[in-house]
C-alpha cells in the first residue's frame, strides 16, 4: 500500500555506520538494564537477603514462669520480633508451653508440622489435634498418627530472671523446621 | 446519520480499524462450527471481562493491608450499598471462570482440536488454564480471613519442601519470616496487576491465533488430519462450506455469553458473597480452615496420600502433569480429532474427572479431620447407655472425655477419622480392644499413657457393649482354654 523509499541493502560483511549505531544502541540499552536490574532484584529478594543477613530470630518474652503451672500445657502468644506497619494482628503469634516441671519447659510452635494449620491442645487424652488434615501429637510433641512426617517444632527457650523467653520469629514449616534448629534434642521423634 | 458517518470516516482515517475488523468479522468459518458446542471460549472471554469490572469496582473499597483487609470485606457487605451484591459477583464469577475455563478445555480436546496447527494455541491455552487457577488461589488470599491465613501456610509448608530453594521460596512468597502484610501486598500485586497483565496478553495472543489459523472444522470420524495437507484441506473446507462468522456462528456465542452473565449474577443474588471467615488473627486457633472449591481435590489429596509419598508426589507430580499438557498437541498432532475414533482420550478426560470429582466430594465433608467438639458436643446415643452397668457407663463417659469421639462415630455422629465404633465389639476380642487402646496403631495414637488401668478397664467393658443385638461379640476362643487350664468348656460359647 504504502510506498517506502528504496534503499540500497547494505552489503552483508560489512559494518555500515547505522547498523553499527543501532548495535550500539542494543548494548548500551543492555547496560542500563543490567544497571536497574541490580536494585530491582536486590528489592524484590530483600525478604531472603534480610534473613541471611540479621537473621530473622530473636528472643522474645512469653510471661512470668509462674503463669505455666507445672505439668501442663497452655497457650501463650508473643508478637513478632520484626513488625511491619500494616501487619495488624498478623504479626501476634501463638505457640504451646509445656512445663515439664521446674525450669524444664517444651515451648511447641502452634503450626501442625505436616501443613501448617494450627495445632489444639487436649489435656483430658494428652493429644495435640490438627484440624485440617488430622495429625496428632502427644504431650511432648512426638508424632502420634496422621499425616505429619516428624513431630511438632520446637523453638529454643531459656529462663531469664524467671520470664520464659524462646528463640522464634519465622514461621515453622517442613522444609525449614527454624524452631528446632538450636534446640538440645533431634527434632524428629 | 450522515453525520455519524462522517464521524467514523474522520476516526477511520486516522485508525485505519474498519478493514481489518470487517476482515476478522466476516472471515469464513464451516457451517457445523456454529455450534452449542463452540461457545464456552467466548464465554471464558466474556467471565473474564466480568471479573475485570467487578474486581475495579471491589478496588474502589477494599484495602490491601493485613491489618484492614477483613473490615474492608466486612464494610463491603454490610455497609457499602450493594457491596455484598459485587463481592458476590466477583466470588462466582471466580467458581465459573474455573469452571468453563475447564470445560472448554475438554471439549477442546475431545474435538481434537489441539492437534496441528493449533499447537500453540493450545500451549498458551494450558498457561490460561494455569493463570485462571494463579488467579482463584491469589483471590482467596485477598479475602483476608482465617482461610486465607491458614491457606498461605498451607502453601509456604508445600514450598518448602522444595529441595534446597525451599525456604528461600517461602520467604519470598511471603515477602518476610511470617505471613503478614507484605504478604498480603505481595498477593494483591500478583493478583490485580501481575497475572491479569499476563492474562490480558495471552487471551488476545489466544483469540488472534484463532483468528489466523480458523476455527476447529467439527471433526469428523475418519478425516484424518496431516501437517502436509490440512491447511489447504480446512482452507477448501471453509471456501466451499463456509459462513461469515459474524452473524453466521456469533448469536450462539452472544446468547451463551448473556446467560453466563446472568447466571453469576442469579448465584451472586441467591447464596451472596463468599466469607469473610473470621478475622486472619493467628492467635484465633479454633479454626477449621478449608481451601476453596476448586482446591478441594488437593486438600482430599495431601489428607490420603500416605506421609513418605506426600512431598515427593507434590514435587514431581504438578510439574509433570503441566508438561504432559503442553507436550500433548506435539505429541499427538495429527490423526484422528473425532472422539469417536480416540477411545483412549475420552477414558483419560472420565478417568481425571471421575478422580477429581470424587476427591473434591470427599474434601466436603471431610472424612480425615477430627471433629474438634464431638467429645464435648455428640452425647452417646441413649441406647448404646440402655441397660448398661455401672462399669460399662463409666467407660461410655471414660469415652468422650478422652476425646475417642473426636475420631470415632457412634450413631453417625462424632469423627470418621477412625472407624465407626457401633459394632466394634464384633471386629476385636477383649484382649484385641485393650491392646489397640494402649498401645494404638493403624494411625491411632497409643493411649496407655494417658489412661489408668481402671479406666481402660471401663473402657473396653463400654466397647465390648458395642455389637448389634443379634451378633454375637467376637471372643477369643484359645483364650478361655487357657484360662481353663486345658479343659475345654462347651457351656455358654457355642452358639
Amino acid at each position: 500500500m504504502s510506498t517506502k523509499p528504496v534503499t540500497a541493502p547494505p552489503a552483508e560483511a560489512s559494518l555500515s555506520r547505522r547498523g553499527f549505531f543501532m548495535k550500539l544502541g542494543i548494548l548500551f540499552n543492555g547496560l542500563a538494564a543490567i544497571i536497574l536490574a541490580l536494585p530491582v532484584a536486590r528489592f524484590l529478594f530483600s525478604s531472603i537477603t534480610r534473613g541471611r543477613e540479621n537473621g530473622y530470630l530473636s528472643w522474645v518474652r512469653l510471661g512470668d514462669v509462674g503463669n505455666f503451672p507445672e505439668g501442663e500445657t497452655r497457650m501463650a502468644t508473643f508478637r513478632n520480633p520484626l513488625v511491619m506497619p500494616t501487619d495488624g494482628k498478623t504479626a501476634d503469634t501463638a505457640c504451646w508451653v509445656r512445663r515439664i516441671a521446674g525450669d524444664q519447659f517444651q515451648v511447641f510452635a502452634i503450626n501442625c508440622a505436616h501443613l501448617g494449620c494450627p495445632v489444639r491442645w487436649f489435656p483430658q487424652s494428652g493429644l495435640f489435634m490438627c484440624p485440617c488434615h488430622g495429625g496428632a501429637y502427644y504431650r511432648d510433641g512426638s508424632r502420634a498418627s496422621g499425616p505429619p512426617e516428624r513431630g511438632l517444632f520446637e523453638y529454643p527457650y531459656k529462663i531469664e530472671n524467671g520470664t520464659l523467653t524462646i528463640h522464634a520469629g519465622q514461621l515453622p514449616t517442613p522444609g525449614d523446621p527454624v524452631a528446632s534448629l538450636a534446640s538440645e534434642k533431634p527434632p524428629c521423634a | 446519520m450522515r453525520l455519524i458517518t462522517k464521524i467514523g470516516e474522520w476516526f477511520d482515517h486516522r485508525l485505519q480499524l474498519a478493514a481489518p475488523i470487517r476482515e476478522a468479522a466476516g472471515h469464513p468459518v464451516p457451517r457445523n462450527t456454529a455450534s452449542w458446542f463452540y461457545v464456552f471460549g467466548s464465554a471464558a472471554l466474556t467471565v473474564f471481562l466480568l471479573q475485570l469490572v467487578t474486581g475495579i469496582l471491589l478496588a474502589l473499597i477494599y484495602v490491601p493491608s493485613a491489618g484492614e483487609a477483613w473490615s474492608s470485606l466486612q464494610a463491603l457487605n454490610h455497609q457499602i450499598a450493594l457491596g455484598w451484591f459485587i463481592r458476590a459477583m466477583h466470588g462466582w464469577g471466580s467458581n465459573f471462570m474455573v469452571a468453563i475455563v475447564l470445560i472448554h478445555m475438554v471439549q477442546v480436546f475431545l474435538f481434537g482440536a489441539h492437534k496441528f496447527p493449533r499447537e500453540l494455541t493450545w500451549v498458551i491455552g494450558v498457561f490460561l488454564l494455569l493463570m485462571t487457577l494463579g488467579m482463584a488461589f491469589s483471590g482467596q488470599v485477598l479475602r483476608f480471613d482465617q482461610d486465607a491465613y491458614w491457606g498461605l501456610g498451607i502453601g509456604a509448608s508445600i514450598a518448602s519442601r522444595v529441595p534446597v530453594i525451599g525456604p528461600f521460596a517461602v520467604k519470598l512468597m511471603l515477602g518476610g519470616p511470617i505471613i503478614a502484610g507484605a504478604t498480603l501486598s505481595r498477593f494483591f500485586a500478583l493478583h490485580v496487576f501481575v497475572i491479569p497483565g499476563l492474562l490480558i496478553g495471552f487471551v488476545s495472543l489466544h483469540v488472534l491465533m484463532v483468528l489466523k489459523l480458523g476455527i476447529n472444522e467439527w471433526p469428523m470420524p475418519g478425516r484424518i488430519v496431516r501437517r502436509a495437507t490440512y491447511e489447504a484441506e480446512y482452507h477448501a473446507l471453509t471456501k466451499k462450506d463456509g459462513e461469515p462468522f459474524v452473524p453466521y456462528a456469533i448469536w450462539k456465542d452472544m446468547f451463551f455469553a448473556a446467560f453466563i452473565i446472568l447466571a453469576v449474577a442469579a448465584c451472586a443474588f441467591y447464596f451472596g458473597p463468599f466469607g469473610p471467615t473470621g478475622q486472619p488473627d493467628p492467635t484465633i486457633i479454633q479454626t477449621a480452615p478449608k481451601p476453596d472449591y476448586f482446591f478441594l481435590w488437593l486438600y482430599a489429596l495431601l489428607s490420603l496420600l500416605p506421609p513418605s509419598l506426600e512431598t515427593p508426589f507434590l514435587l514431581i507430580v504438578p510439574p509433570l502433569a503441566i508438561l504432559g499438557l503442553i507436550l500433548l498437541p506435539f505429541l499427538s498432532g495429527e490423526g484422528e480429532k473425532s472422539w469417536k475414533r480416540r477411545p483412549i482420550a475420552v477414558v483419560t478426560v472420565l478417568m481425571i474427572a471421575i478422580t477429581l470429582g470424587t476427591f473434591t466430594r470427599m474434601a466436603q465433608f471431610t472424612p480425615w479431620s477430627p471433629h474438634m467438639n464431638a467429645w464435648s458436643g455428640d452425647p452417646v446415643p441413649d441406647r448404646y447407655i440402655h441397660g448398661t452397668t455401672a462399669l460399662e457407663r463409666q467407660g461410655a463417659l471414660v469415652f468422650q472425655v478422652k476425646q475417642c469421639r473426636n475420631c470415632h462415630s457412634l450413631g453417625n455422629t462424632g469423627g470418621q477419622r477412625g472407624p465407626a465404633l457401633d459394632s466394634v465389639a464384633v471386629r476385636l476380642t477383649q484382649d484385641q480392644l485393650i491392646r489397640q487402646v494402649i498401645q494404638g496403631g493403624g494411625n491411632m495414637p497409643a493411649y496407655g499413657n494417658n489412661l489408668s488401668p481402671a479406666e481402660t478397664t471401663a473402657l473396653v467393658a463400654f466397647l465390648e457393649t458395642l455389637h448389634p443385638a443379634a451378633q454375637r461379640p467376637a471372643h477369643d476362643a484359645a483364650r478361655e482354654l487357657v484360662l481353663s487350664n486345658g479343659q475345654v468348656r462347651t457351656s455358654g460359647t457355642q452358639p
